[in-house]
């Protein structure tokens, strides 16, 4: 098989996932995105492993440990990932990431909205 | 110039110069055809293009649960694509991980989080453009270097299976042992940081709502007692190191 | 001791006490007065006895050099003759006279201990001018005099006139300074050295180059110093002073230094005809519009000041005609009794609680209540309008006589033109002297109407000096003329009888006039009610001429004039009343020609720096001001644009890596 068809689509879902994670407005379809990324790296190293256990009698399957390493991790992150936003979504009462602006010039951090988002937030902790 | 040419290759259309590229072709990899795609190279296109399609609804469709929905298509194909590549066990891995916890725990934060079910208008933010822009740029510049740079590989499946469970606990287990037990203690400090973050504070209750952000994220406000069992499993993870 | 240490020690002992009275004033005020008074009567003293030891005889020089300053030394040097010797015990007599005069007229002045420390400098000064051989050392004195005048002219400082008066002062005398200054260089650059015994050798051997540019230069100053047409605008103003003040710069001290100076330096003037016409026509314009402002004028102390101008104007008079013996005998018989005259104005303004004429002429009995001032106020008013046997007289006649002499051409290096010139305004000034003078006596001393004021009587301290100083402007004149040409240049001052019986018969005249026109208007005194006193009668002197002073504007409507039918200057003066009072309208010209295009150029100057300057500065700020919004609105706190910038710029650097590598 043309090591190309992998990379190519290996390439194609890493840009769609790097699209999410820059356009998307809630926290969990950023980590769905960010989840797609992973993926695509992960095809990557499976394809290439592939490839040069065969070409090049590389025997370690470096390629496919990793990817097994990258799964993990990957789950690891979704979990705290997870968590986090559970726990920015019960402090601000969303989990929308372009209203957490607290690092912006000019930022009003006691707003009337943020202390509704808070009071909501508490209802519904 | 050549990297047009490999653009156009990466597309698999056959152009004018195809016949030349053919020809270089079968003189670089001496059995191989450009144009002849075998039947694996064809059922990993198909399922490859059903793979991006599916995740291009899943950035860019409006239901938040959908979006899951179809990243579970996705992430199907691409079990199936390692399985194309003669990875078998990365690919259950696959199956397991990701359609199974993965998209589940997902799915479970949209529950959490009170996202709405059904079509929301603002699931994309103001700087779309932008991502877009940027997405497709970087598309361009890696499909490119890609291209250009594999343009005349092929990768040999026949033979045994590159990724059978045999192959992969083998390497896994001799080569990699360090590294995976290292990974269980990831792992083991995910799960906890996780419990920790996701608990509701028991402080958070007394306090006035004005205080409750710093009281849950700010570090200075928080019990004692909340801190223990993070130090408490502190020595079990260094064993587990060990 | 050796005549020149008690020359040295004249303008020393003032100048220690004005800096231990500044010392002292408020750590141990018992010490205020006779501090003040104790050392300018040693002056006095010293003063008297260089004055005996000269006798009239050679001068005596001593100079030393402190430090060497280059091509042109400048020397701590005395120069004491006969014009020196007896200026400095004029100045000593009326600096003792009014700083006595002082203690009773300031008895509870506040600012008392400054004010005598800064009389005592100003004595200090004028000693420094006299007996200094050096022209720069001369200056020194000048200048100290000139800030001196600024800080006594404004001791009232809490009025808005005696602000206004003291810094006019001020600004108008270093307008005459500047040229001054320049004159004075060029002088010494000419005769090589700023000591005037050899500037005058100098002058004397031919070896002037410019004379009449330096003269002119010089003169410029002398107006300034010594309130000369167009310079005299000050003195008028500087009656917002307190009554010593004006005094002392009137009579012995400020004023007398310019004539001083030019008659010191006279060959210097005579080196130029043009100079010394210059000089005659200067004096005669400031005889003349003196009288004639003085006889409209509704302050008494004005009036006087008034009078100052014209009787200065008499002496550069005599110096324009070559005769500094007779400028210098004026100057002493006038330093007297001006001094007189100021210091009896200023008890009578205390007993009448106004500075006012007008009020003044509706008073009845104010003689009797302070006949000590009555008497001696006669007397100075006798002498300054020259009336046979009083010092004025004498003085003033040897004034006319050197003119005369002139005139008819038997003076050399003068030109007749100018005696012509002196002569024919001084007997016209001698005619307006007596008759503002009879205008004076008779308004503040014949009025009719409601009896004067009683406050008790005047202290001691005031009325002695009085009578000290009546017995100079009494006999001075008649005692002096005979054995003066010895001290001075050895020209006669006995009066000629055609100057004697024309100066007499004019000022005869103009007293008989003033009387008549007196007679006339009197009876319309009392039908119109007019005046003001001050609110505090029973204070002492300072405070009542402060109050006075204060309140002549919103009285009467002006510092200067008083709207009274029944004064007998406005009969006499006819039309010409409105634009003497205002002392012909020249503070109106030099609002139009200095003030107004100086304050023009200060605004534009204004809107220069507001407008064009700024404009560039605030430019300058605008565009860091630009880039600082601009990236301020990057950090929006999104997240994800951070994260596209920063990928976008990943990206860009991969494409550029790449294209790089592979050469393309």
């Amino acid at each position: 098989m043309h090591l190309a068809y992998p990379a190519v689509l290996s390439a194609l879902l890493f840009s769609t996932g790097l699209y999410g994670v820059l356009a998307r407005r809630n926290a969990i379809l950023v980590l769905m995105s960010v989840e797609l990324m992973l993926n695509a790296v992960n095809l990557n190293l499976v394809a290439f492993d592939v490839w040069l256990s065969k070409a090049a009698r590389e025997t370690l399957h470096s390629g496919q440990a990793l990817t097994l390493f990258t799964i993990a991790i990957a789950a690891a992150e979704i979990g705290i990932g997870l968590a986090i936003v559970l726990a920015v979504y019960r402090n601000r009462g969303t989990s929308d990431i372009d209203k957490l602006r607290d690092t912006a010039e000019g930022h009003e951090s006691d707003g009337p909205g943020d202390a509704t988002a808070a009071e909501k937030a508490e209802a519904t902790a | 110039m050549i990297l047009a040419a490999a653009a156009s290759t990466a597309l698999a259309t056959p152009t004018a110069d195809a016949a030349h590229r053919a020809l270089t072709a079968t003189a670089a990899g001496a059995t191989h055809g450009f144009l002849s795609p075998t039947g694996v190279e064809i059922a990993f296109l198909l399922v490859g293009l059903v793979s991006f399609g599916a995740a291009l609804v899943t950035v860019t469709t409006r239901q938040l649960v959908h979006a899951a929905l179809w990243l579970v298509v996705t992430l199907g194909g691409l079990a199936v694509e390692y399985l194309l590549l003669t990875a078998e066990f990365i690919a259950w891995v696959q199956v397991l991980i990701y359609v199974g916890s993965v998209v589940v725990l997902l799915l479970f934060g949209l529950m959490l989080t009170k996202a709405p079910i059904g079509r929301s208008p603002d699931a994309d933010s103001g700087n779309r453009w932008a991502a877009l822009t940027v997405a497709v740029a970087a598309a361009a510049a890696l499909v490119w270097v890609v291209v250009d740079a594999f343009r005349t590989t092929w990768i040999d499946l026949g033979g045994a299976a590159a990724g059978s469970t045999k192959v992969t606990g083998e390497s896994l287990f001799q080569n990699w042992v360090l590294p995976f037990e290292a990974l269980s203690v990831l792992l083991l400090a995910a799960l906890v940081g996780a419990i920790v973050l996701s608990r509701k504070a028991k402080a958070e209750t007394s306090p006035p709502p004005v205080n409750s952000r710093a009281g849950t994220g700010g570090s200075p406000s928080v019990p004692d007692s909340r801190n223990h069992p993070i130090e408490g499993k502190s020595p079990a993870e260094q064993e587990g190191a060990r | 001791m050796t005549t020149t240490t008690l020359a040295v020690l004249v303008p020393l002992l003032p100048f220690l006490a004005a800096v231990a009275g500044l010392l002292l004033g408020r750590t141990a005020p018992g010490f205020v007065r006779p501090l003040a008074v104790v050392p300018t009567l040693a002056a006095l003293a010293l003063a008297a006895t260089v004055a005996a030891d000269q006798g009239g005889g050679t001068a005596i020089d001593s100079a030393t050099e402190l430090t060497p300053t280059g091509s042109i030394p400048i020397e701590l040097s005395l120069h004491i003759d006969g014009f020196a010797a007896l200026v400095a015990v004029l100045v000593g007599v009326v600096a003792t006279c009014v700083q006595i005069y002082s203690t009773g007229y300031l008895r509870d002045d506040p600012r008392y201990p400054s004010y005598a420390a800064l009389v005592s400098l100003f004595t200090s000064a004028m000693f420094l001018v006299v007996y200094s051989g050096d022209l720069i050392v001369l200056l020194v004195g000048w200048e100290v005099m000139g800030i001196c005048s600024y800080f006594l002219v404004g001791h009232y400082w809490e009025t808005p006139e005696a602000r206004a008066a003291s810094i006019k002062a001020f600004l108008v005398t270093k307008l005459g300074d500047v040229p001054f200054l320049i004159g004075l260089f060029a002088l010494a650059t000419d005769a090589g050295s700023f000591e005037i015994t050899r500037v005058l050798g100098t002058v004397a051997s031919g070896g002037l180059d410019h004379p009449t540019l330096i003269a002119l230069l010089l003169l410029a100053g002398v107006a300034g110093k010594s309130a000369q047409f167009p310079l005299h605008t000050w003195l008028p103003d500087a009656m917002a002073g307190p009554t010593p003040v004006s005094a002392l710069i009137h009579a012995a001290t400020m004023v007398a230094a310019g004539v001083y100076f030019v008659a010191r330096l006279l060959p210097v003037f005579q080196a130029s005809s043009a100079a010394m016409v210059v000089l005659a026509l200067m004096a005669a314009i400031t005889m003349v519009g003196s009288g004639l402002a003085a006889l409209a004028q509704d302050d008494i102390k004005r009036v006087l000041a008034y009078s100052t101008i014209g009787q200065l104007g008499y002496m550069t008079g005599a110096l324009a005609v070559g005769d500094r013996g007779a400028a210098v005998f004026h100057l002493l018989s006038h330093g007297a009794f001006k001094a007189l005259l100021f210091l009896a104005a200023g008890v009578i303004i205390h007993a009448a609680g106004t500075n006012s004429l007008a009020a003044m002429s509706r008073m009845s009995g104010l003689r009797d209540r302070v006949p000590d001032a009555y008497w001696t106020m006669t007397v100075a008013l006798l002498a300054l309008a020259a009336i046979p046997p009083f010092s004025g007289f004498f003085s003033k006649e040897s004034v006319l006589g050197a003119a005369e002499h002139t005139a008819t051409g038997h003076t050399e290096h003068v030109p007749g033109g100018a005696g012509w010139i002196v002569l024919v305004s001084g007997l016209l000034t001698a005619l307006l002297t007596a008759a503002y003078a009879t205008r004076l006596w008779l308004l503040a001393f014949r009025g009719r109407g409601a009896e004067a004021p009683d406050h008790g009587r005047q202290p001691l301290s005031m009325t002695v000096v009085l009578w000290a100083l009546a017995v100079p402007s009494l006999g001075f004149g008649g005692l002096a003329y005979r054995s003066l040409p010895d001290w001075f240049d050895g020209h006669d001052l006995t009066p000629t009888l055609t100057t004697s019986v024309l100066g007499t018969g004019v000022a005869l005249v103009g007293g008989i006039l003033t009387y008549g026109a007196w007679r006339h208007t009197t009876a319309l005194a009392a039908g119109i009610p007019l005046g003001a006193v001050a609110a505090h009668p029973e204070a002492d002197g300072g405070l009542v001429e402060e109050e006075a002073i204060a309140s002549h504007e919103p009285a009467y409507g002006d510092v200067a004039y008083a709207p009274d039918p029944a004064d007998p200057g406005r009969l006499l003066l006819g039309p010409l009343h409105r634009h003497a009072a205002v002392g012909f309208h020249l503070d109106a010209v030099y609002t139009v020609l200095f003030v107004r295009p100086v304050q023009a150029g200060a605004s534009l100057v204004r809107f220069l720096d507001r407008e064009v300057v700024d404009t560039y500065v605030r430019g300058a700020a605008a565009l860091p001001r630009l880039f600082g919004a601009a990236v301020r609105r990057a950090q929006t706190g999104n997240v994800q644009t951070y994260v596209s910038a920063l990928l976008a710029g990943t990206v860009v650097l991969a494409v550029a890596v790449v294209l790089v590598a592979t050469g393309a």
